[in-house]
């Protein structure tokens, strides 16, 4: 097949398309494992709050965070345990922030996927959808005052995230400063048991691109392939310069919203079909059919993933919980600034 | 000559922008136009790039503060009246209030809320939101009554590592004046004596220190000598302060222009109440707008909120009690 490739460069595009799809797929793995731990740790009342998995939306996750760069920012959404990954988090802080160790960068004060590292350009969502987009809006307008260029920002919302006022103010605000901003939208056909009819109007999501002046990219969510092919150019196309980036992967939510819901209102129909394909296994053979790695390779990725995750949870089990007399209850920077409010009497909440 | 509180606010500004170049302005006209009040003439020209017309998205526009912010920056976000910051109010209070909490990382941004009452602003560009601010964790909120602390506590506002919501008052932008604009300023977070009296403490801030003010020289004409405490921010609330004030009075009128349930006077109150009761010589009285939106006609209006009169009456009321 090589052979018959025009250029020394498109020989070296696929080879690097090929290392890219491999490392994809490991990111997959790690994550799908990872949330299959979070959730058996949930079942096992290990875990308070509640568990969100990715399930069915590693392939689009996974190929954003692969394709930004160290400096550029990520907002993820609930569902980008891949993508975070591939953007550098470390299996540790996932764990940590789900089993609330101190040692976590959330510190038990957050929880499961509300975790981020700003400073890192890893930042930590807040529940009410849409309202991150402003705030990468907001990082990029800083880096242009500093003359930082160069940058991307990127955004992962779901199909039920569009319909919010943030996403349009944000979206709009974005295209207004022309800044290089990639919002992803997964379209998971489902906001936690909303069916897309109720959620929008529109033929497609990606339409809503042309109203707001950006670039609308739409792809196959479910595909690794095509994943890997449209994040790169919706980012490089920020990149340089083009404006704001609306990408739509069409994909299914392979799980509830999140652990307490079975999701039963999802139709055998809808499983069926393209879109309920899982991305994994679709990844997974293409890799077989390329000839790129064959399943003894693809176990031992899974064995070393599955091992990674236990190592991380059995470490941080043993490692301690915040400890409320130790606590440091000042929501302000400026100490000095807060004020006491006591409780009389004092009491043991232990 | 004199400068208003909204020169003293358009001069803060001026100032901030000029010392540190983190510092930028973001609002709907605040640009070429200068802002609805004028609180931003001329400073898209004096410094060029860093004062942006927003669209009206109020929400984007706190989001995209608190993304600066996180980035270095110190954004001042105009609000175009107190009113609109209610969409917004997401962004403000589960962003940016709870970012150094969750993170660490400090979110020192500055909203300004042209806030309180003039003639004929009827139900949405009349309203105080200082309570509601005040409520959650993870926010600074001033109320500055003078022209001198509106242009230091402004300043103050941008230098702190916190979001601070600031509420300049309406009817004093062009009521209020200093002499000059000032050198030294107290402290955030410390209460001023207004006026020292024997007789009662009315606590007060924003617009109503003013009010309560000319009804204490009312009621020195009848040979009463009115205490008036300026809270000047009302997170953190001065307590001891106030306390103090009322150890030397034994009586205590809380007056705010917002409405009263839950609010500022009612905290005050709490914690007289629960730190000062034994300092009481009679129940602790409040004075508020009141419970209704509020009116556009003049002569409802003037009913509607505190004012010189209606305060020298509950504070006859309280003296005699």
């Amino acid at each position: 097949m090589l052979q018959t490739l025009e250029s020394q460069e498109a020989l070296e595009a696929a080879l690097s398309f090929r290392e890219r799809f491999l490392r994809g797929f490991r990111f997959m793995v790690l994550a799908r494992l990872l949330d299959d731990k979070m959730a058996s740790l949930y079942r096992g009342g290990k875990i308070h709050g509640g568990v969100f998995l990715g399930r069915g939306q590693e392939a689009l996750s996974v190929s954003l965070g692969l394709s930004l760069q160290k400096d550029d920012i990520f907002a993820p959404l609930i569902r980008d345990g891949a993508g975070r990954l591939a953007f550098g988090e470390p299996v540790l802080d996932a764990v940590r922030t789900y089993l609330g160790s101190v040692l976590g960068p959330m510190r038990g004060r957050d929880g499961n996927v509300h975790r981020g590292r700003p400073r890192r350009g890893l930042l930590p969502m807040i529940s009410h959808l849409g309202a991150m987009i402003s705030v990468v809006n907001g990082m990029l307008m800083a880096r242009r005052f500093k003359k930082i260029s160069g940058d991307v920002g990127a955004v992962c919302i779901g199909d039920g995230g569009t319909s919010t006022g943030a996403f349009h103010e944000a979206l709009n605000q974005a295209a207004v400063e022309k800044l290089p901003l990639v919002l992803v939208v997964a379209n998971n056909q489902f906001a936690y048991s909303t069916p897309n009819s109720r959620q929008f109007a529109c033929e497609a999501l990606v339409d809503k691109a042309l109203g707001y002046g950006v670039t609308g990219h739409q792809l196959d969510g479910t595909s690794l392939e095509a994943c890997l092919t449209t994040l790169p150019k919706a980012i490089s196309d920020a990149r340089a310069g083009r404006g704001p980036q609306l990408v739509v992967a069409e994909l299914l939510r392979l799980c509830g919203h999140g652990e307490h819901d079975d999701a039963h209102y999802v139709g055998a129909g809808l499983k069926a079909s393209p879109v309920g394909r899982d991305c994994l296994q679709v990844a997974e053979e293409h890799l077989w059919r390329k000839g790129w790695a064959d399943s003894q390779t693809t176990k031992r990725f899974r064995q070393e993933a599955a091992q990674l995750v236990e190592e991380t949870v059995a470490k941080v089990q043993r490692e301690p919980a915040p400890d409320p007399f130790q606590q440091n209850w000042c929501a302000l920077a400026s100490r000095h600034l807060s004020e006491r409010f006591e409780t009389y009497p004092p009491v043991n909440p232990l | 000559m004199s400068i208003t509180y909204l020169e003293a606010i358009r001069e803060a500004q001026a100032r901030a922008l000029a010392d540190d170049p983190r510092v930028f302005i973001y609002g709907q006209d605040v640009g070429a136009f200068g802002g609805a009040f004028k609180a931003t003439k001329n400073l898209a020209k004096e410094f060029p790039g860093r004062v942006l017309d927003a669209p009206i998205s109020e929400d984007a526009m706190v989001g995209a503060a608190v993304g600066a912010a996180i980035e270095g920056m110190r954004p001042i976000v105009e609000m175009q009246f107190a009113d609109f910051s209610t969409p917004g109010l997401n962004q403000i209070l589960n962003q940016a209030a709870t970012l150094f909490w969750r993170t660490q990382v400090p979110c020192p941004i500055t909203i300004r809320l042209p806030s309180g009452g003039t003639s004929g602003g009827g139900p949405f560009h009349s309203q105080s939101m200082e309570a509601v601010y005040a409520h959650y964790p993870g926010l600074i909120v001033m109320t500055p009554a003078t022209a001198e602390d509106a242009y230091s506590m402004l300043l103050e506002a941008v230098a702190i590592d916190d979001p601070v919501i600031f509420c300049e008052h309406k009817h004093l932008y062009y009521h209020c004046k200093a002499e000059r604009l000032p050198t030294e300023a107290m402290p955030v977070g410390k209460a001023r004596i207004a006026r020292a009296g024997r007789d009662l403490t009315i606590v007060a801030y924003s617009a109503m220190v003013q009010d309560s003010l000319a009804a204490a020289d009312e009621l020195a004409g009848e040979g009463q000598q009115i205490e008036v405490v300026d809270l000047r921010s009302i997170k953190p609330l001065d307590t001891d302060t106030v306390v103090a004030s009322v150890a030397r009075t034994g009586r205590l009128l809380c007056v705010g222009e917002a409405w009263p349930w839950g609010g500022v006077t009612a905290e005050v109150i709490a914690r007289v109440a629960t730190e000062g009761f034994g300092l009481l010589d009679a129940p602790p009285q409040r004075l508020n707008s009141k419970d209704t939106p509020i009116p556009y006609h003049p002569n409802l209006w003037t009913v509607h909120r505190p004012t010189v009169r209606s305060i020298a009456a509950a504070a006859r009321n309280l003296l005699r009690m």
